[in-house]
C-alpha cells in the first residue's frame, strides 16, 4: 500500500486567484485587438449599467425641482399628514437611493463574474 | 449667555467625547506600525467597520447643525443638501468606487499621476486637494466655536482650539488605522445624539399639536425649490450638480476608498454607507420643521445654526431638556472631530508626499515624521482662518467646497476611469478651467453677499456651469493633444476594471 501523497502546501497570501492563464487573458496581456474587444465589452457593460442607474436617478429625483416649478400647486398637497415635498425629499428619496445602489452592486458583480467566466472558459 | 448651572451637561458631554476619542485613538495605536498603516490602515478594513467609519467621517458640522438651521430659515428646498450628499455616494458607487480602489493609489494626486504619467498633473491635484480640504475644515472649526459658545458659554476661540488639538493628537499618533475606529464610533454616537432627542421632541410636539399646529407657514416653505422662478430653478439644479458630483472629489472621502481590501469590498462598503447616511439624514429636517414651530426667533436673529443645540432646551423643560441638550452637544462635537480628522489625514497625506516629505538640501524627513508635520500644517491654516473670520454659514461654506470638488476632481476621475483619450494637458486645462471658475465664485461669495439677480445666482451656485466647462475643456484639449495619450493607458484600464481574482498583467 502506498502512502497517500501529503496534502499540497497552500500559501494564503491574498484572495483566491483563478489559476487559468487562458488564451483570452494572454490576449488582454498582449493587448491584441481581440484582447481590446474583451476589455471593451466589460467596460461597456459596466458603463451601461452605471448610466442606467444614474438615468433612473435623474428621471425620478432629478425631475422633482422641474415638477415643482411647473406645477406650483404641488406645494400645498399633503400626503400622510406631510407636505408632499417634505415626504418625497425628506423620507422617500433615501430608500430609493439604497435600492438603486443595491441593484447596481448585484449587477456589477454579475458582469464581473461573466467576464471572469469568459476569461477562464475553455480555450479556443 | 453666561456659563452657569445649565452648562454642566454640555461640559460633561464635550469632555466625554474628547476623552473617548483620544482613548479609542490610543487603542487603535497598538495596531499602527507602518507608513501604510498611517495612510490607508494597510488596506484591510472590512466593509461594515469601514462603512461606519466613512459615515462617521462624512457627517460633518454641516450635516449635524447646518441643515436644520437652513431648513428653519429657508424651508424645504434646503433638504436638497442632505439628499445631494447621499446621492453623491450613489454616483460615486456606480462610477468610481471599485476602479478607484483598484487603481492602487494612496491619494487623488497619486491616481492622477498613475493614470496620466505626469508630475505636473500631480502637482495641480495636490494644490486642489489642499484648497478643498482647507475650505472644508474652516466651517468645522467655526461650528466647534459656535457649539461651545451655545452649550457652555465658552469664548468662540475655545472650540477650534480644542478640536485642532484633539485631531492633531489622534491623527499624528495613530494615523488612518486608529482614526478608523474613532470614526466608526462617532457615526453611531452622532446617530444616537440626533435620533433620541428627535424622538422625544416629536412626542412633545404630538402632545402640543392641538394648540400649535404646523399651520401659518409661508406657502413656499414646503416647496423643494429655491424661490425666484427660473432663477430658483437654476440655483436648485446647480446645488444638485454640486452635491451629486462633488462627493467623489472630496479628499477625505476618496482617501477612505484605499482602505478597502479590494474593488468588490469598496462597492459593498459604499452601499452600506448609502444606508447609514439615509438613516441619519432623515433627522436634521425634523429639527428644522420643529424649530419653525418652537424657535422661529432663531432664524430671525441669524443664529439658525444653533437650532439643533437649543431646541431640546426650548421644548423640554427641566433636567430632561438639559440631558438632551448635552446629548446633541456631544454629537455635534463628534461631528467636528471626525470630519476634521478625516480631512486632516487627507490633506496631511498630500502635504507629506508633495511638500514635507521632499528632499531639501540633502535633508529628508522620515515618512511618519513628514506625515505629522503635514498634519500640523493641515490644521494650522484653517484653524487660524477660523479664528480670524469667525462667521460663515456652516452648510454654505461646505457647499462651496463641494462645488470646487465637482468642478475639478469629478471630471478628472470620470474621464480618467472611463475614457482612454484623456491626456495630461487636457487634465491640467480642465482642472484650471473648473478650479478657477468655481474658485472665483467661492471668492465672490466669501467677500460680498450684497447683489441679487442672475449674476449672484450664477456665482453663488457655480456648479451648473463650472462642471460642464471643466468637462468640455478636458475633452477638447485632450483631443487636440491626442499624441500625448500615455502608452500604458490600456494596461491601466485593465487594472481599473477587471476583478482582482483574475490573473492579468496590470502594469
Amino acid at each position: 500500500m502506498s502512502e497517500p501523497p501529503p496534502p499540497e502546501r497552500v500559501r494564503v497570501a491574498g484572495p483566491p486567484r483563478r489559476r487559468t492563464p487562458s488564451a483570452r487573458t494572454r490576449d488582454i496581456d498582449a493587448e491584441t485587438r481581440l484582447g481590446g474587444m474583451y476589455m471593451g465589452s466589460l467596460l461597456r457593460a459596466q458603463l451601461r449599467l452605471a448610466l442606467g442607474i444614474l438615468g433612473t436617478l435623474l428621471a425620478t429625483v432629478g425631475l422633482l425641482p422641474l415638477l415643482f416649478h411647473l406645477a406650483p400647486g404641488l406645494g400645498t398637497v399633503h400626503l400622510l399628514g406631510l407636505p408632499l415635498g417634505w415626504l418625497l425629499l425628506g423620507v422617500l428619496v433615501y430608500p430609493l437611493l439604497v435600492l438603486l445602489g443595491w441593484l447596481y452592486v448585484r449587477r456589477a458583480e454579475r458582469n464581473e463574474r461573466h467576464f471572469a467566466d469568459l476569461m477562464g472558459g475553455e480555450d479556443r | 449667555m453666561t456659563p452657569g448651572l445649565n452648562a454642566v451637561p454640555g461640559i460633561v458631554a464635550v469632555t466625554l467625547v474628547t476623552v473617548a476619542t483620544l482613548a479609542i485613538g490610543t487603542w487603535g495605536l497598538r495596531f499602527s506600525r507602518t507608513t501604510s498603516d498611517f495612510f490607508v490602515a494597510s488596506r484591510t478594513v472590512r466593509p461594515r467597520l469601514n462603512a461606519s467609519a466613512i459615515g462617521g467621517e462624512y457627517l460633518s458640522a454641516a450635516s449635524f447643525l447646518g441643515i436644520a438651521g437652513l431648513v428653519l430659515t429657508f424651508g424645504a428646498d434646503m433638504i436638497w443638501y442632505p439628499v445631494g450628499w447621499t446621492a453623491g455616494y450613489l454616483v460615486l458607487l456606480v462610477l468610481v468606487a471599485a476602479p478607484l480602489r483598484r487603481s492602487g493609489a494612496y491619494t487623488l494626486p497619486d491616481f492622477a499621476e498613475a493614470r496620466l504619467g505626469s508630475r505636473s498633473v500631480r502637482a495641480v491635484c495636490s494644490l486642489i486637494v489642499v484648497a478643498v480640504g482647507w475650505l472644508y475644515l474652516l466651517p468645522q472649526f467655526q461650528g466647534a466655536g459656535l457649539t461651545l459658545r451655545t452649550a457652555i458659554g465658552a469664548p468662540t476661540w475655545l472650540g477650534p482650539v480644542i478640536v485642532a488639538l484633539v485631531v492633531l493628537a489622534n491623527v499624528s499618533s495613530g494615523g488612518m488605522r486608529s482614526i478608523t475606529f474613532v470614526q466608526a464610533f462617532q457615526y453611531w454616537l452622532k446617530l444616537t445624539a440626533l435620533l433620541v432627542p428627535a424622538a422625544v421632541l416629536l412626542v412633545v410636539w404630538a402632545g402640543d399639536r392641538a394648540t400649535t399646529g404646523p399651520h401659518g407657514q409661508p406657502a413656499d416653505w414646503s416647496v423643494p425649490l429655491a424661490p425666484g422662478g427660473p432663477q430658483g430653478l437654476y440655483v436648485t439644479y446647480s446645488l444638485i450638480v454640486a452635491t451629486f458630483l462633488g462627493t467623489m472629489g472630496l479628499p477625505h472621502v476618496v482617501v477612505r476608498f484605499y482602505t478597502n481590501p479590494d474593488g468588490r469590498a469598496a462597492r459593498r462598503t459604499t452601499l452600506v454607507v448609502l444606508g447609514l447616511l439615509g438613516i441619519f439624514y432623515v433627522l436634521p429636517p425634523v429639527y428644522g420643521a420643529l424649530g419653525r414651530i418652537y424657535a422661529p426667533e432663531l432664524a430671525a436673529s441669524g443664529r439658525s445654526d444653533a437650532l439643533v443645540l437649543e431646541l431640546p432646551r426650548l421644548m423640554v423643560p427641566g433636567l430632561a431638556g438639559e440631558l438632551l441638550a448635552g446629548l446633541v452637544t456631544a454629537g455635534a462635537f463628534a461631528a467636528f472631530l471626525s470630519t476634521s480628522s478625516g480631512l486632516t489625514i487627507a490633506v496631511a497625506g498630500v502635504l507629506s508626499q508633495d511638500l514635507t516629505g521632499r528632499t531639501y538640501g540633502g535633508f529628508r524627513l522620515r515618512g511618519v515624521t513628514a506625515f505629522r508635520l503635514g498634519a500640523v500644517l493641515a490644521v494650522l491654516v484653517p484653524g487660524l482662518a477660523a479664528l480670524a473670520a469667525p462667521d460663515l454659514g456652516v452648510a454654505r461654506a461646505v457647499g462651496l467646497a463641494f462645488a470646487v470638488a465637482a468642478s475639478t476632481f469629478c471630471p478628472l476621475l470620470l474621464l480618467g476611469i472611463w475614457w482612454r483619450g484623456l491626456t495630461d494637458a487636457g487634465a491640467i486645462a480642465g482642472l484650471f478651467a473648473g478650479g478657477l471658475g468655481s474658485g472665483a465664485a467661492v471668492g465672490w461669495t466669501l467677500l460680498s453677499r450684497s447683489t441679487t439677480g442672475w449674476t449672484a445666482a450664477l456665482l453663488e451656485q457655480p456648479a451648473a456651469w463650472s462642471v460642464p466647462l471643466a468637462f468640455v475643456t478636458m475633452v477638447l484639449v485632450s483631443r487636440l493633444t491626442r499624441s500625448r495619450v500615455p502608452a500604458h493607458t490600456g494596461r491601466f484600464m485593465v487594472r481599473l476594471h477587471t476583478p482582482e481574482a483574475l490573473e492579468l498583467d496590470r502594469g
